[in-house]
């Protein structure tokens, strides 16, 4: 019985003492303790969460470069095609204009052949004119003395005029 | 109070003065041929005692006296125990203050005014004598504060490293205790009063927790072995009595609830259970109180009787026989002292979390 | 017999009906962290304060022997 009856006075000190040192570890112990302890967890799941962002961003990062590239060579061959095509147009037009330009040079010289041939055969024409009515004068003069071939002269060179 | 009582005082509480004076009286000599008494031996060290008995030399008690302070009808009496020469059975009367005070097993009496000597009824308890207030400090008293000079050595220590770390890594004991703190923080607190509430607990949880385990281990200490403070029922009460205020004191009204008018259930059972739950909120803190107490005391009764055994047998045969068994049972309350100051601080912290557990 | 013989004998039944009290906890707690190696933590301690629960019976019959004490 005596065993299991508190003493009034341990009772006394016990309360006071624990007061006093809850009081006391609260203040001095517990807080500063724990504190530090949720700082550094704190610390180390921002760290953590910083790590993975930064992870992420480098993910990011690595997919745009990847697209820059990918875009870059597309527009390379893109411009390397059209380089190609404008090269081709280039020659095919110079090509066409040559032929147009020879085309056109040999249609004036044609017509310059033409013109000369005309200018060439009036001239002729004129000349052999000429030379007909020498010709005639000479023969003229020769046989007008003759009537009969006067006349005969006339008809041939009548003749020889509807020929020509 | 007098000068010199004040110093008596400060001799025993602060230079811890050994007295190695040959007080012995004749009693507490065990005599040739005088029946070895284990239940007394038990009981004497399980119990609070008003002087430190460290050990006997050449027949005479080695003890360290202890201060009395008495509140008595004439004002506060303080002396040393040393003043009773180590009597027991209240023959040494001590005058003091006016009071005639004698000491019988382990309790402090003061006689009637015209007694001259204690007289005893056939129960053994005193007819002629009263027992004034004692606030003495008794060796569990002593022992209480040089745990807790210890644990604010320990603890003031620790979260000093903290300060000084600029990174607040532990260095030193900090590295060792906060294991600790950690393991009642996750283990106990958040588990048992809930993620958002346990913030406010902590301090009490943490205190408790390590007050109890150091006075547990130190319970365990064969040189200290009568400090047998958390296995004294006065203790473990307190420390009930402060976990039932605490949750009555956070008791929010769906624990009131539960307690007087039971949700869910039918009128008449409502009824039924209202007296149950209302013993049940008492019921809670004196388990408490019971669990430590009768854990730590049967600890110690059980390596005392063990050891007794040798005395009782009479013969040196039986002592390595004694000896591993109180060893092993030693091993195990070693154990139990962990387990223990576990089981009350994590019961405390559940009996908390139901007393501010929202409604669902 | 006396009456502090009588209180022991009522511990000592109080300490058989705890010890099977426990003994089961202890083999179900055995059983289930057998099943569930990962759930281990938690069952033990809920074993733990189960088993205090049960032990606080036979601590009732011990403080009563030490009331006849």
């Amino acid at each position: 019985m005596d065993l299991i009856t508190p003493e009034f006075g341990l009772v006394f000190w016990t309360a006071i003492t624990f007061l006093f040192l809850l009081l006391i570890l609260r203040k001095f112990a517990w807080k500063p303790i724990l504190g530090a302890v949720s700082d550094r967890e704190e610390g180390i799941k921002t760290a953590l969460a910083s790590a993975e962002n930064a992870r992420k961003e480098m993910e990011n990062l690595q997919a745009d470069n990847e697209r820059i590239l990918k875009e870059a060579r597309l527009e390379r061959e893109t411009m390397l095609k059209e380089a190609r095509e404008i090269k081709a147009k280039m020659i095919s037009d110079a090509k066409e204009e040559a032929q147009e330009q020879a085309n056109k040079m040999i249609a004036q010289a044609q017509t310059a052949i033409e013109s000369e041939k005309k200018s060439a055969m009036a001239e002729l024409k004129n000349h052999v004119a000429g030379l007909s009515v020498e010709i005639a004068e000479k023969v003229v003069r020769q046989e007008l003395s003759n009537k009969d071939k006067q006349l005969e002269l006339v008809e041939s060179m009548l003749n020889e005029a509807k020929l020509n | 109070m007098t000068l010199n009582t004040f110093k008596n005082v400060l001799f025993s509480v602060l230079f811890l003065a050994v007295s190695f004076a040959g007080y012995a009286s004749d009693n507490s000599d065990p005599q040739e041929g005088e029946e070895f008494n284990p239940k007394e031996m038990i009981l004497h060290h399980v119990k609070d005692a008003h002087e430190f008995h460290l050990w006997d030399w050449k027949g005479k008690p080695v003890s360290l006296s202890l201060p009395i302070i008495l509140w008595t009808d004439n004002g506060l009496t303080t002396f040393s125990s040393s003043q009773f020469h180590h009597d027991d059975t209240g023959k040494v009367i001590v005058e003091k203050n006016g009071g005639k005070f004698v000491k019988f097993h382990e309790k402090i009496y003061q006689l009637d005014a015209n007694a001259t000597t204690v007289a005893f009824d056939e129960e053994h308890h005193p007819v002629n004598a009263h027992k004034p207030l004692n606030f003495s400090i008794t060796r569990n008293v002593f022992m209480m504060w040089v745990s807790v000079i210890v644990l604010l050595l320990i603890f003031l220590t620790a979260a000093r490293s903290y300060k000084k770390s600029k990174d607040g890594v532990p260095t030193g004991i900090a590295g060792f205790v906060e294991p600790l703190i950690v393991f009642v923080r996750d283990e106990i607190g958040k588990p048992m009063i809930g993620e958002h509430k346990y913030k406010k607990y902590m301090p009490y949880l943490l205190t408790i927790f390590f007050f109890i385990w150091i006075n547990n281990i130190f319970g365990l200490i064969p040189i200290l072995n009568g400090a047998n403070l958390s296995g004294n029922i006065a203790f473990t009460c307190t420390l009930a009595v402060f976990t039932f205020i605490i949750t009555t004191l956070s008791g929010n009204s769906n624990y009131w609830k539960h307690i007087f008018w039971m949700p869910g259930v039918p009128v008449p059972m409502k009824i039924f259970l209202m007296p149950i739950e209302i013993i049940g909120m008492f019921v809670k803190p004196i388990s408490l109180m019971i669990r430590l107490f009768a854990n730590i005391t049967a600890g110690h009764v059980i390596i005392l009787a063990l050891m007794s055994l040798i005395f009782v047998f009479k013969t040196v045969a039986i002592a390595p026989v004694s000896v591993a068994f109180s060893l092993f049972i030693t091993v195990i309350e070693i154990i139990v002292t962990a387990i223990q100051a576990y089981i009350f601080t994590i019961l405390s912290a559940l009996y908390f979390g139901m007393a501010t557990e929202d409604h669902h | 017999m006396t009456i502090t013989g009588i209180a022991a004998i009522g511990a000592g039944l109080a300490a058989i009906g705890a010890g099977v009290g426990i003994g089961k906890i202890g083999g179900s707690a055995m059983d289930a962290m057998a099943r569930q190696p990962e759930m281990h933590g938690k069952i033990q301690s809920s074993a733990l304060i189960l088993a205090a629960f049960v032990e606080a019976v036979a601590l009732f019959g011990v403080v009563v022997a030490f009331l006849q004490g």
